[in-house]
Parts: structure tokens; sequence; C-alpha cells
């Protein structure tokens, strides 16, 4: 049955793109989860969204196009800082104009059902060799970004006040993460699509700290678990034709349920 | 040499004149009880201290240097309640994160760090605490933790803002006779800011009492005096003492019950 999927290239490819994505998700979510700013990474895909049918209006790259959207938008977040990480309203407001802009630009520029449904909802399926380097390039620079800020952001996660007395730069710390945060958005999109980047960028650090009090080992469980759900859904999608994102979101839910019923029982 | 020296230090916060032309001395070794209604600046001084506020003039000295950010004589306990007492990570972790935050790179922990963190954690009797997830812990076990964690790195000087907020009296007292022995034991110079004066009566060398943007320093009997307070309120106060308690009343009403209620709210 193994050696069914991995007949086709465009499963391999999917596995592969899949399991960059999911690790780099698990891992980056797991201080969004950890820093309650979980609704900001939500927004970041929304404006991914209007960046990538703003790129297609420009002629650009969609991937490209999303990037350079997500980034700016997570470092202007990062940069406002307290006066709008964790104020729901801000970033409500922010989120639903980014997805009326995307609204606007498909109307621009036509795109076809199937390309906003793909970028909507994802389609790992569809992943090109071209998009799969990309995508290995930013899992990359991502977990390099994560790992150089990393303490000084896990500091600044858990006691904000006392790591600026220690002299951490918690503002710029808190922009790189950010910045960061949206280049996992970005590829989490090219798996999940914008509405589901919840998927792989909550529900496994959620689980993973349900499962764990170590801050390290949660961060890798959160990434193991990721990967799991991501490879589980791909499995799962192969053998009924059911949509991937749809596997992949109903196991990241089923895990999350599953584990708090089992610690509350 | 004085551990905390004030030169006519003046300090606003947000055009909001806190500290005018406060000149002060805190030896090194005593305790010293920070009070003043909500707003006189209780938090704004230590944040002084630690150099994370600019004065408008004047000079504040530690151990005859100037006050600067991340100065590892100094350890410090912040009023707000941190966001890591929400979560379901072990103690332990949290305080490791802490040390060395300020260094860019993967946290990591040597067995110099671990050392570290056992010696302080031994001092304030923690030690099986810290392997209890924070959100699990009484305000009482959390604050003792949070105090282990301000005296790493062996700092001279401590900084305890509102450390019995939310406390009930019996934890008050553990926390307070707690912090008495760290300073007697270690010879710390302590700044230990509360509500209400009878909280730390028994424990202070000297008590600081901020109001009206001034400041008055020295044993009780002589800074609770109706003459020093109603200068510090700005409105006449009468002092009352009762069974060794020590009531600031305003217009027949205590005014740091007051404070404490609108606190809660």
């Amino acid at each position: 049955m193994l050696t069914d999927i991995f007949a086709y290239d465009f499963m391999q490819r999917a596995f592969a793109a899949s399991g960059m994505v999911a690790i780099v998700a698990g891992a980056v979510g797991y201080f969004l989860v950890l820093r309650g700013q979980t609704f900001a990474g939500h927004a970041l895909s929304h404006i991914g969204f209007a960046g990538a049918t703003g790129a297609a209006l420009l002629g650009l790259s969609p991937l490209g196009g999303m990037l350079v959207f997500i980034v700016l938008a997570g470092i202007g977040m990062g940069a406002l800082g307290e006066r709008l990480s964790g104020r729901d309203v801000g970033i409500g407001i922010v989120l639903a104009l980014a997805l009326g802009f995307g609204l606007l630009f498909m109307k621009l520029y036509p795109s076809n059902a199937a390309q906003v449904t793909s970028l909507l909802f994802g389609n790992v399926l569809a992943v090109s060799k071209s998009v799969l380097v990309s995508l290995a390039g930013l899992a990359a620079l991502t977990l390099a970004g994560l790992a150089a800020i990393g303490r000084p952001l896990l500091f600044a996660s858990l006691q904000p006040e006392l790591a600026e007395a220690r002299g951490v730069r918690v503002r710029l710390v808190g922009i790189l993460f950010l910045a960061i945060v949206a280049v996992a958005v970005a590829q989490s999109v090219q798996i999940v699509g914008v509405l589901l980047v919840f998927a792989l960028m909550v529900g496994p650090p959620a689980t993973a700290m349900l499962l764990t009090t170590r801050i390290g080992v949660g961060i890798g469980l959160s990434a193991l678990i990721a990967l799991a759900e991501a490879w589980g859904g791909i499995f799962i999608a192969f053998h009924t034709d059911w949509p991937t994102s749809f596997c992949i979101t109903a196991l990241a839910a089923a895990a999350y349920l599953a584990v708090l019923a089992l610690r509350k029982g | 040499m004085n551990a905390i020296a004030f030169d006519k230090a003046s300090l606003s916060v947000g055009g909001r004149s806190v500290l005018r032309d406060v000149t002060l001395a805190v030896a090194e070794g005593e305790f010293i009880g920070v009070l003043g209604a909500n707003g006189a600046g209780k938090t704004t001084l230590m944040r002084a201290v630690l150099g994370l506020l600019p004065l408008s003039a004047g000079t504040i000295r530690i151990f005859g240097l100037p006050a600067t950010r991340g100065n590892a004589a100094i350890g410090y306990l912040p009023q707000a309640k941190t966001a890591a007492a929400s979560l379901r990570l072990r103690g332990r972790d949290v305080l490791a994160a802490s040390i060395d935050g300020h260094r860019w790179g993967i946290p990591s922990l040597t067995g110099g760090k671990k050392a570290e963190i056992d010696r302080c954690l031994a001092l304030v009797g923690a030690g099986a605490l810290a392997a209890r997830p924070m959100n699990e812990l009484s305000g009482g076990e959390r604050q003792r933790l949070l105090i282990a964690e301000a005296l790493i790195g062996a700092p001279k000087i401590l900084l305890l803002d509102e450390p019995l907020a939310n406390l009930d009296p019996h934890q008050q007292q553990v926390v307070v006779d707690l912090v008495r022995e760290l300073s007697r034991s270690l010879k710390l110079t302590v700044l230990f800011s509360a509500h209400e004066l009878n909280q730390v009566i028994g424990a202070v060398d000297r008590i600081l009492y901020l109001g009206q943007g001034e400041a008055a320093i020295g044993p009780v009997d002589s800074v609770i005096q109706p003459s020093v307070l109603s200068r510090l309120y700005g409105a006449p106060i009468d002092v009352v003492r009762a069974n060794g308690h020590i009531f600031v009343m305003s217009g027949g009403a205590v005014v740091e019950r007051d404070q404490h209620h609108d606190h809660a709210h």
C-alpha cells in the first residue's frame, strides 16, 4: 500500500513539502501559542491571501508576493508591539480588510476557481518541483532564524518585564519573531491553505503542551505531531479521496481532543 | 558605599512628573519597604533603579555606578503577573529560560547553569516546586519560585514589586519572612513594595513612602506621621495605631484599604 503512494511523483513531493513545512509550523507555532499570538498568526495568513492575489494581479509569483506581503505585515505588527498584539479588535479589522482586498484583487484579475480554492484551502498534491525547492530554502531559513533568536525569544515570551530589565531587546525580538512567523505562514499556506493554517501552527503545539511541561521536549513534540498529522492526512486522503487539508485538520483536532480527554479521564 | 543612591533625581512618565528632585540613599544590606498610593511611583522608582527609564534630571547610582539596563547586581521580581504563571510549563524550565536570556542563539542548559538553578531553588526551599507546572502552583508557591529566579546570578540588590499582591494573609507572611531571612543571610539590599504598611512593618529596617512626586525615607515612626503623610498625599492624613498595627486614615477611611479595593477591580 505504501509503495502505491510513493509510485507517484506528486505524492513524493507532497510528502516532502508537507514534512518540511510541518516541522517548521510545529516549532514556530509552539512559540506562537506560548506568546498568546495565535490570532496574529491567523491574521497573517489572511494577509497572505491578499498578497497572493495581488501578486497575480501584478504578474508576480503568488508565493513570492505572499511572502513579501506577510513578512511586511508581520514586521508591522511586531513594531506596533503591545499596542496591537493581543488586541483582538485591531487584528480582526486588519484580517477582514486583507480578505476584502484579496477579493478585490481577484475581481480585477480573474483567476479560476481551482486556483482560489487551493489558495484558501491548500493543495499539497499540486506542489511543483520549483515550489518544493523554495519551500526547502524557506524552511531552512525559518529554523535558522528561530535558532538565532531562540534564547531571548523564550525569555521575552515567558517573562517580558524581567527580560527587559535584564537587557533583552523585547520589541526587536518580537518583530523578528513575527517576521519568522510570517515566513512559516507563507509555507503553511502551500500545504493547508490560508484558512486552515491553524491546523499546523496551533493544533500541534497546543497538543504538545498538554503532553509535557518541559519546554525543549514540547517544541520537539510539537514539530513531530505536526509532521505525523501532515503525513497521516495525506495518507488518509490518498485512500479516501477526501481533500488532504480536511484530513490534516481532522487529525489535528482529533489528536488535541484525544489528549485532552485522556488527561481529564 | 551606598547600595542605591538617588541624587536630585527627577523622572516623568508620559509627561506626568512622578519623582521630583528626590535625594535618598539605601545602605548595603538594608530592607526597605516601599509604600505609597497607586500611581505614586513605586514601580517607576524600581524601573529607574533598573536603568529602564531615563531621568529628566539628577542621577541614580548603584554601588557608585550609574544605573544601567541589564545590571547583574540587581535581581528583580516585576509586579505584573508573568505570562509564564498561566502556562502549563514546569517552573525549572521557566527559570532556566532567564539565564543568559539576553544572549542570541539556542537556549542551552549546561551543568553550571543547572547547579545555579538548584542553588537558588534551595535558598528559598522550592526544589520540589520547580518540577511542577507553573499554572498548578498556588500564588505563594509561585512567588517563592520567582524569588528563586531573582536570586540567580547572586545579585546584591533585590527589587520586589508588590510580591504580596493577590496572596492571602498567611502566604503574605511567609513571603515577607522568607525575603527578610534571605536579606539577612545573603546580605541583600531589598526594596520591597507593598500596598499596606502592616504587611511589611515587622520586617523592614526603614520605609520609603512616595507621593505627589516626593519621597520620604526613614524609620517607620519618623515617616508615618500626619505631617509627612499629609504632604505625600496632598490631603489631611491621620495616623491611628492599634495593637501594633498602624492605619493611615483620610477623612475617617483607611487609605491603603481603599487603594487595595480599587486595585482589585
